[in-house]
């Protein structure tokens, strides 16, 4: 690691007079082992390493990237991205990010048993998870994939500002895909365990999740159309949230892009609800000492009881709406420049677990997976239909399977219309944190 | 065609890297080199925000022992840095008997240079940022209602080189040009949005061919004509998909289901249905890499193979499905060129190229004249499937309501849901035109260029997923 930030630092000390250098180095290594039918299909382990150059002169902003930690390819890079600087728009707000005090999260992202777990014990829980899930129900009819991955990723951002940040972090997992049948039906489920190390892995209840979730809906039916109650599921939440993410950004809000924009300090939803990005909150997946300018992650409140309490900002989001950074840059590694972005999303969870809040809710619709969110989420208009599937609720229990509907609203309508927020908070391999929700008056297309 | 560069690793080094990678044993082991270079330019808030260059280069290296791939990469294309990744992806093979193996490149395909007239290397920023300008001007200055307008510009050239045990030795020269436009609008109702892109397997003579300012006119027309969009129906309703956008309904709805690792693997709705009727006679459908300049065309997949031109449904028939080269060897067939991979950081897998309803013979307007209620839809957005279910969903992202046979009011954004198998015995007219459209499709992880293509079409019914009615 001293090695990737030595590097960075070096590019960095490069710029001329006038100009600012940015140099993000990143050094990853990864083993993917897939099990199918009891034996390895396939086993990939690679490393691969890059560095990301900005430079901002003039108010101009260039970037380049190289695949490779060569020192005279980064050279090539440098002057890739000071060339391309001179094409872009000048602009006042662009610029790097420099120091700003804010305390360091005392954060532990990495397991350092991880990098010595040997390669036949990753077999071996790949297999085994693939075992489990077909012993699991006389229905599972193929385990699709059962797969292993694990990665070690080390980086450093360096500055001619003064930025000098280290992060480094392992994450490993167990995923299964399933297909379950019964008769000419077929249904599929999906499940996974997530975790720093191998020790945080619980293989059982991955397997338990597959199982489930491909057996569950066997007999869904599509139900006729009807506007009703829904209950998200947990990971149906965490996957709004981090489509909500994309409205609460400062940069395209700032930009007219965001149903939010305009909107700061105004009710946008019931006063239950609170949401709160917070990348130092140990046990998030997202959890990151430094964002991707180098800047200590810190807390963030976005919704503070229905109301829009604050947006998410970069550094050049930042000076664009005339405020300082909340330290959200993110990037998706060295071959891109920074955006905005959530990291670690969590609603203040409410009083009532699933099953309560399925009983207060009455009739209506457990939502237990949802399709298309990508084109079905507009995060301009808030225009929101998406594919579902899940159980039918009634008299306050779970009823039949129903399968191949959509669920519609606004986001707008949506957040006015949360019934309850649940108390299962669960930290998910994603920006935001699972929560069971649910939300009145949406429209359900079937038949 | 324009002059080849030097290869990008030596015939000789590669057939020492094969030896070595089946020194353990192993049945098949393969070399992927891959040199790619990018240009990324974009456009926002009326500044050119950005622009990005990069360089990828590297090999991915795999060895094939029964059942087990083992594969790995390097960014290191040394013979030292070659033979160390070739010893890495060997170790799958560990329990096989070891012996020596000759391996000599013999089926030799390369292609000379680029299809591309124009090379993105040869074309300076300015004239690149000068599109994105352009775009910008003409959105703003034809509709008053626009507030905000992004443009985006993109180039890659790829080289690649396959090389394997086989004695194959392959390569390409692939150019990708890109340009995209995303507008929005306010008005009394909120904000829309309206897109338009372009995408084809070429170089800088993409801009041509069409005018930035009519695609930025285009995707400003569209988000002003949503500011006056109804909520779409709720429910079962007749819906005609306009020629060209609406690929992605085949595409997600039996293309990823006829790839043949999901139909060996049990987890396609298609396994087990060759020579059967599971569309409506008027459905053929094809995937085909060879057509000259598509999104999704190349000379040779990411395994070497040809591109084809494959018949997947004909008259409503299963004739085949799509194949990679292991998929096929194992069912004792030839890989049908469709063994793509994102990088040389990836292993090649069954993916689409350019996959297209071939045109029908009825007038496009009188299938909406035909039409007495339902949805017409101008553009499709993204979609996904489960291909074990055939469950698919996709976005509509310009649509209209057809009343007494005409075009009415446009709709608000909405997603589409249906049942592939189900959808497609329900097409009940296709027109005689014909147009494609580019997209990125996203399988495990991977995304890869492919095109879409289909006439005027009707399906009978299928559910759309808006609020009004219900």
């Amino acid at each position: 690691m001293p090695e990737l930030l030595d590097m960075a630092q070096r590019i960095a000390a490069a710029a001329r007079p006038g100009e600012q250098v940015e140099a993000y180095v990143s050094w990853h290594r990864e083993t993917d082992i897939r099990a199918f039918d009891g034996d390895v299909e396939s086993l990939s382990s690679a490393e691969s390493a890059g560095v990301g150059v900005r430079v901002v002169a003039g108010g101009r902003q260039g970037f380049a990237y190289v695949g490779n930690l060569d020192a005279h390819l980064a050279r090539e890079a440098l002057e890739g991205a000071r060339d391309n600087a001179s094409f872009a728009t000048p602009d006042e707000h662009v610029g790097l990010a420099s120091p700003d005090g804010a305390p360091v999260a005392p954060l532990e992202l990495w397991d350092d048993r991880l990098g010595a777990f040997p390669v036949d014990a990753k077999v071996a829980l790949a297999l085994e998870l693939e075992r489990r899930v077909r012993a699991g129900d006389a229905r599972i009819r193929q385990v699709v994939s059962s797969d292993y991955g694990d990665s070690l990723s080390e980086s450093a951002i360096a500055t001619s500002t003064g930025i000098a940040a280290t992060s480094r972090r392992t994450t490993c997992y167990l995923a299964a895909d399933a297909v379950a049948g019964e008769r000419d039906e077929t249904q599929t489920g999906d499940g996974y365990t997530v975790g720093r190390g191998e020790s945080d892995l619980d293989l059982a209840a991955a397997a338990h999740d597959v199982v489930e979730r491909a057996t569950r809906l066997l007999g869904a039916r599509k139900p006729p159309s009807a506007r009703l109650d829904v209950v998200l599921d947990r990971r149906v939440t965490a996957t709004l949230l981090a489509i909500l993410a994309g409205t609460l950004s400062g940069e395209e809000a700032a930009k007219g892009r965001s149903l939010f924009a305009g909107r700061l300090g105004e009710e946008v939803g019931v006063a239950s609800l609170t949401l709160v990005d917070d990348p130092t909150h140990d046990a998030a997946f997202g959890a990151a000492v430094y964002d991707s300018e180098g800047l200590a992650c810190r807390r963030n409140l976005l919704v503070d009881r229905g109301r829009l309490a604050g947006f998410l900002y970069d550094t050049y989001s930042a000076r664009l709406a005339g405020t300082t950074s909340t330290a959200s840059a993110v990037r998706g590694g060295f071959k891109s420049t920074p955006g905005v972005g959530a990291r670690a999303l969590s609603l203040l969870p409410g009083t009532l677990d699933q099953q309560g809040i399925v009983s207060l809710v009455g009739d209506g619709l457990l939502v237990q997976g949802i399709s298309g969110v990508h084109s079905g989420v507009n995060p301009v208009s808030g225009d929101f239909s998406v594919g579902a599937e899940g159980l039918m609720i009634r008299g306050g229990e779970l009823a039949e399977p129903v399968r191949e509907i959509t669920i519609a609203s606004t986001v707008q309508r949506m957040l006015q219309h949360v019934l309850a927020v649940g108390t299962d908070v669960q930290w998910l391999p994603s920006v935001a944190a699972g929560v069971s929700l649910a939300i009145g008056d949406v429209a359900m297309s079937g038949a | 065609m324009t002059a080849a560069a030097s290869p990008l690793v030596e015939p000789g080094v590669v057939e020492r890297v094969l030896a070595h990678a089946l020194r353990h044993g192993g049945d098949f082991a393969e070399v992927f080199v891959e040199d790619k270079r990018s240009t990324a330019i974009s456009l926002d808030d009326r500044r050119v925000e950005e622009l990005s260059s990069g360089h990828d280069k590297g090999a991915g290296i795999r060895v094939v022992s029964g059942e087990t791939t083992g594969f790995a990469h390097t960014a290191d294309l040394s013979e030292r840095g070659l033979l160390a990744a070739a010893e890495t992806a060997a170790a799958v093979a560990r329990s096989s008997a070891p012996g020596a193996r000759q391996v000599e490149l013999g089926d030799r395909r390369l292609v000379d240079g680029t299809r591309a007239e124009i090379l993105p290397e040869g074309i300076g920023k300015a004239a690149k940022v000068d599109l994105l300008r352009r775009a910008d001007d003409a959105a703003r200055s034809t509709q008053q209602a626009i507030v905000q307008v992004s443009a985006g510009y993109g180039d890659s050239r790829r080289r690649i080189l396959v090389a394997s045990s086989e004695g194959l030795l392959a390569s390409d020269d692939q150019v990708r040009t890109r340009f995209s436009v995303v507008c929005v609008a306010s008005g009394d109702s909120g904000m829309q949005t309206g897109y338009e892109s372009r995408a084809h397997t070429v170089g800088f003579e993409l801009f041509d061919r069409f005018s930035v300012e009519d695609a930025a006119r285009t995707a400003a027309g569209r988000a002003v004509a949503k500011l006056s969009a109804r909520p779409a129906p709720s429910g079962v309703v007749p819906v005609v998909i306009k020629s060209g956008t609406g690929g992605i309904l085949f595409h997600e709805a039996c293309g990823h289901g006829l790839e043949a690792d999901h139909v060996v693997k049990d987890a396609s709705a298609y396994r087990g249905k060759l020579g059967e009727l599971v569309a409506s006679p008027l459905v053929t459908l094809v995937d085909d890499g060879t057509p000259v300049d598509q999104w999704g065309t190349a000379v040779i997949d990411d395994e070497g193979h040809p591109a084809q031109r494959n018949i997947l449904i004909e008259n409503g028939v299963l004739t085949d499905y799509m194949w990679d080269y292991l998929r096929g060897r194992r069912s004792g067939r030839a890989s049908s060129g469709n063994g793509r991979r994102q990088s040389y950081q990836h292993l090649p897998m069954v993916r689409m190229t350019n996959t297209y309803l071939l045109a029908g013979t009825d007038d496009p307007d009188e299938i909406v004249a035909q039409t007495p209620y339902g949805v017409y839809v101008a553009k499709l957005g993204g979609g996904q499937v489960n291909t074990a279910t055939g469950d698919f969903v996709f976005g509509m992202t310009e649509a209209f309501l057809i009343e007494d046979g005409r075009i009415t009011e446009p709709l608000r954004d909405a997603n589409l849901i249906g049942n592939g198998p189900d959808v497609l015995r329900k097409i009940d007219a296709v027109g005689n035109d014909f147009d494609m459209s580019p997209g990125t499709c996203g399988k495990d992880g991977q995304s890869v260029p492919v095109g879409c293509g289909q006439a005027t079409l009707r399906i009978t019914g299928v559910t759309v997923g808006g609020t009004a009615g219900a």
